[in-house]
């Protein structure tokens, strides 16, 4: 019966037909682009290339802190706004930390996001449920365009006045009141509020996007119940989406309104407060962490099942495990925020909350090597990546529970231990997960072959260096090295050049990783439509290798006895 | 494409229609639950004391306890107000005792200026037991030029402060004013 329900690809409007089956070619392929597949790939390019300009950013960084004392940030101010000697210096140190906040909010809304919920849901998403395109295709079209605006706009904000007398906006990706508003009074901040909001936009229509198509397009016999894991961290961040950014839309707008038009919602000398705004601000800004880390969840799911030639070890508990810690993800957000007087009895509330977010981590790490044990393991690529994954954000989670403790994180609030624990949960465990779906899903996306060698050899670079940047970074944090300065005593210089040295090392990982594209571009090695063998179970395995431009013309049932 | 294809095209697009349409719903809702928040959060400051938020009360009818607490004060002025203000020396006293302080503000300047303001009291948790019965915060004070003027404060701490034990070592409360020029009126 269901086989006659074929669809077309391109969901019906009334003037469909004049494009139903004709392929757009040459840049109105990718500009005008409805196709779901093309648009994650766009994604995964816009993510790749913000992400090494994120990359870059952090580079400055290291070089400067490899050493006690200002070593290049003066010259770099010197040469990028003209200023020099003393005028050089104090425009050197604004400008670091401009640096640390561009970093962060570009490796969040330009790198991270776009991979796991432009890039990879938009691509397989639709696959795995036997869809043949996403809900709306013209507002996955926009929601993708929007953001090279977004960008664009967040790098011009490097360029205009923030402080008086100093370029860019140096707060911090949160962005708190005052120093965001009366602390930066040049239009820096508002390109940098703008962009937020246009990113905000992109995803709020991505998540819309994704979650009609998730509840509404599944082939038939695809049961929520039956949906693979990966589907399902799509759906459930793409809740978190719709609920948390609208929050940090509002607060931010506040600030907007704060700074331009006289409101004074975080001001007290009009009876608002700046607290207020770290409510907001964290309401959303804790969800957010699991929007980055939710979709690897996923990815990291199919790519153990695969190389174990094992089905996931205990479906349904990792399904509402995601469904808990996004949920639960919305009621810890002040443990960010024990240091400003909160009375005891909410910490207490707060530490215990946030605790609890262990137990649903915990079932998912568990079910990860649970799936392994006994499995025929194959140690490809991609399970390197994901078992990385597995090892880093473990290391993460636990100093995540030590942070938790509100008495701890009062003696290691703002520093480097909290700079250690989120790079090895969000960069570490949330980019080692895109790169495992990157390895993982690559034959399948471009129907070629990487050199499994070098991929391997961007793999163990990669590990050796991201944590010789980050494991020293704990001893720092508890020597007490606050984050977000230029400078430090000499008493920190030791951890700081290893740090610095571990950064080195991953920079060559992320040439290997651009020279890998080159090579397997050049090289075309055909991949086929299963590379990986009888463990890739998921729907998009059945497809040939690059997927058609338009699939599932007959959808595809899914009986009642097959598993996820 | 057979004719049988359209109906259930239509169903589809319908509710696809539909599930949009109510997330988008999701989405505004929670803008405004953002500015809700405000005025919320403020309310909330009120009720619990949250952030040092102090209370007001006509009296104190719940009697004087044994033990004692110092209250002390402090004042700051936005830059660019050129007042000077001379909060009151530290009192200590049997808590639930009404005590009456008077806080001297000085205007340097050559023209009447207005100002406001804003206070709270650290540690934050005691806002919920400190009241104030008469203080020249609940109001806009306009000084004219050169003028000094005593501002007085009558307050007392709520005795049931004995009965938090997250309280239990808190010996002073610091009460906190911060003084600005009211924006309306110019300056």
């Amino acid at each position: 019966m269901a086989d006659t329900h074929a669809l077309e690809a391109h969901e019906g409007h009334a003037h469909a037909e004049a494009h139903d089956h004709g392929h757009p070619t040459g840049w109105r392929r990718y500009v005008y682009s409805t196709n779901h597949k093309d648009i994650g790939v766009m994604y995964l390019v816009f993510s790749i290339f913000a992400g090494v300009v994120g990359a870059l950013l952090s580079g400055a960084m290291r070089l400067e802190l490899m050493e006690p004392g200002i070593q290049i940030f003066h010259g770099l101010a010197a040469m990028v706004y003209g200023v020099e000697g003393d005028a050089a210096l104090d425009a050197g140190k604004h400008m670091y930390n401009v640096f640390t906040t561009a970093h962060a909010l570009i490796m969040i809304f330009f790198a991270v996001m776009p991979a796991t919920m432009g890039g990879f849901a938009n691509y397989f998403a639709p696959l795995m449920i036997g869809a043949p395109d996403t809900a709306f295709p013209r507002i996955n079209n926009i929601a993708f365009w929007l953001l090279p605006f977004a960008f664009t706009l967040l790098i011009l904000s490097l360029f205009f006045e923030g402080p008086a007398g100093a370029h860019g906006f140096g707060g911090g990706w949160t962005a708190y009141p005052p120093l965001s508003t009366s602390g930066h009074p040049g239009p820096a901040m508002d390109f940098a509020i703008l962009s937020l909001h246009i990113a905000g936009v992109s995803s709020i229509l991505g998540s819309i996007n994704l979650i009609t198509t998730i509840f509404n397009m599944r082939a038939p016999g695809m049961t929520l119940h039956k949906m693979p894991l990966f589907a399902w961290a799509v759906l459930v961040t793409a809740f978190l989406l719709l609920l948390a950014l609208p929050v940090l839309a509002g607060g931010i707008t506040m600030l907007l309104t704060d700074r331009n038009f006289g409101t004074t919602f975080f001001a007290p000398e009009g009876g608002g407060d700046p607290i207020l705004f770290q409510h907001l601000f964290w309401f959303f800004g804790h969800p957010e962490v699991y929007i980055m880390i939710l979709p690897g969840f996923g990815m990291v799911s199919h790519i153990i099942s695969t190389f174990s030639r094992k089905p996931i070890f205990g479906y349904l508990a990792m399904v509402y495990a995601m469904v808990a810690i996004g949920v639960v993800g919305f009621i810890v957000w002040a443990h960010h925020m024990y240091t400003v007087g909160m009375s005891l009895d909410v910490q207490r509330y707060f530490v215990a909350a946030t605790m609890v977010i262990a137990v649903p981590t915990g079932v998912k790490i568990f079910s990860w090597i649970a799936t392994m044990w006994g499995g025929s393991i194959s140690f490809r690529t991609p399970m390197l990546w994901a078992i990385g994954f597995i090892f880093l954000f473990t290391v993460g989670g636990v100093t995540g529970v030590v942070l938790a403790n509100a008495g701890a994180d009062r003696a290691l609030h703002d520093t480097y231990y909290v700079v250690a624990h989120f790079h090895y949960v969000l960069s570490l465990g949330a980019v080692f997960s895109i790169f495992a779906g990157w390895y993982y899903w690559y034959p399948k996306m471009f129907g070629i072959m990487y050199n499994e060698k070098l991929a391997n050899a961007h793999f163990w670079i990669t590990f050796v260096g991201v944590n010789l940047i980050f494991f020293p970074q704990h001893f720092l944090g508890l020597a007490g090295m606050p984050r977000r300065y230029i400078d430090y005593p000499d008493a920190y210089a030791l951890w700081n050049m290893v740090s610095s040295i571990g950064y080195y090392v991953t920079f060559v990982g992320l040439l290997i990783f651009l020279y890998t594209l080159i090579e397997a571009a050049r090289k075309k090695r055909p991949a086929g439509a299963n590379p990986w063998g009888d463990g890739a179970t998921t729907l998009e395995w059945t497809l040939p290798s690059p997927p058609p431009f338009h699939q599932f013309e007959t959808l595809p049932r899914i009986d009642s006895k097959s598993d996820h | 494409m057979t004719d049988t294809v359209l109906p259930h095209r239509d169903k589809h697009q319908g509710r696809n229609k539909r599930i949009g349409l109510t997330l988008v719903v999701v989405v505004a809702a929670m803008v405004g639950a953002a500015y809700a928040s405000v005025p919320l959060y403020r309310l909330f400051c009120q009720l619990t004391g949250l952030d040092g938020t102090t209370q007001v009360s006509s009296g104190n009818p719940k009697g004087v306890i044994a033990r004692e607490m110092t209250v002390r004060f402090d004042s700051n002025v936005e830059g660019g107000l050129p007042w000077t203000i001379t909060p009151a020396r530290p009192i200590t006293d049997k808590i639930g005792t009404v005590d009456t302080v008077v806080f001297t503000a000085h205007n340097s300047s050559d023209r009447p200026i207005t100002g406001q303001a804003i206070f709270n009291v650290t540690p934050e948790q005691t806002g919920i037991y400190f009241n104030k019965i008469e203080c020249f915060c609940f109001t806009e004070q306009t000084l004219q030029p050169g003028e000094t003027v005593e501002m007085p404060i009558v307050f007392f701490v709520d005795p049931d402060i004995a009965e938090d034990n997250n309280l239990d070592t808190v010996r002073d409360i610091t009460l906190s004013y911060t003084f600005y020029a009211v924006k309306s009126e110019g300056s």
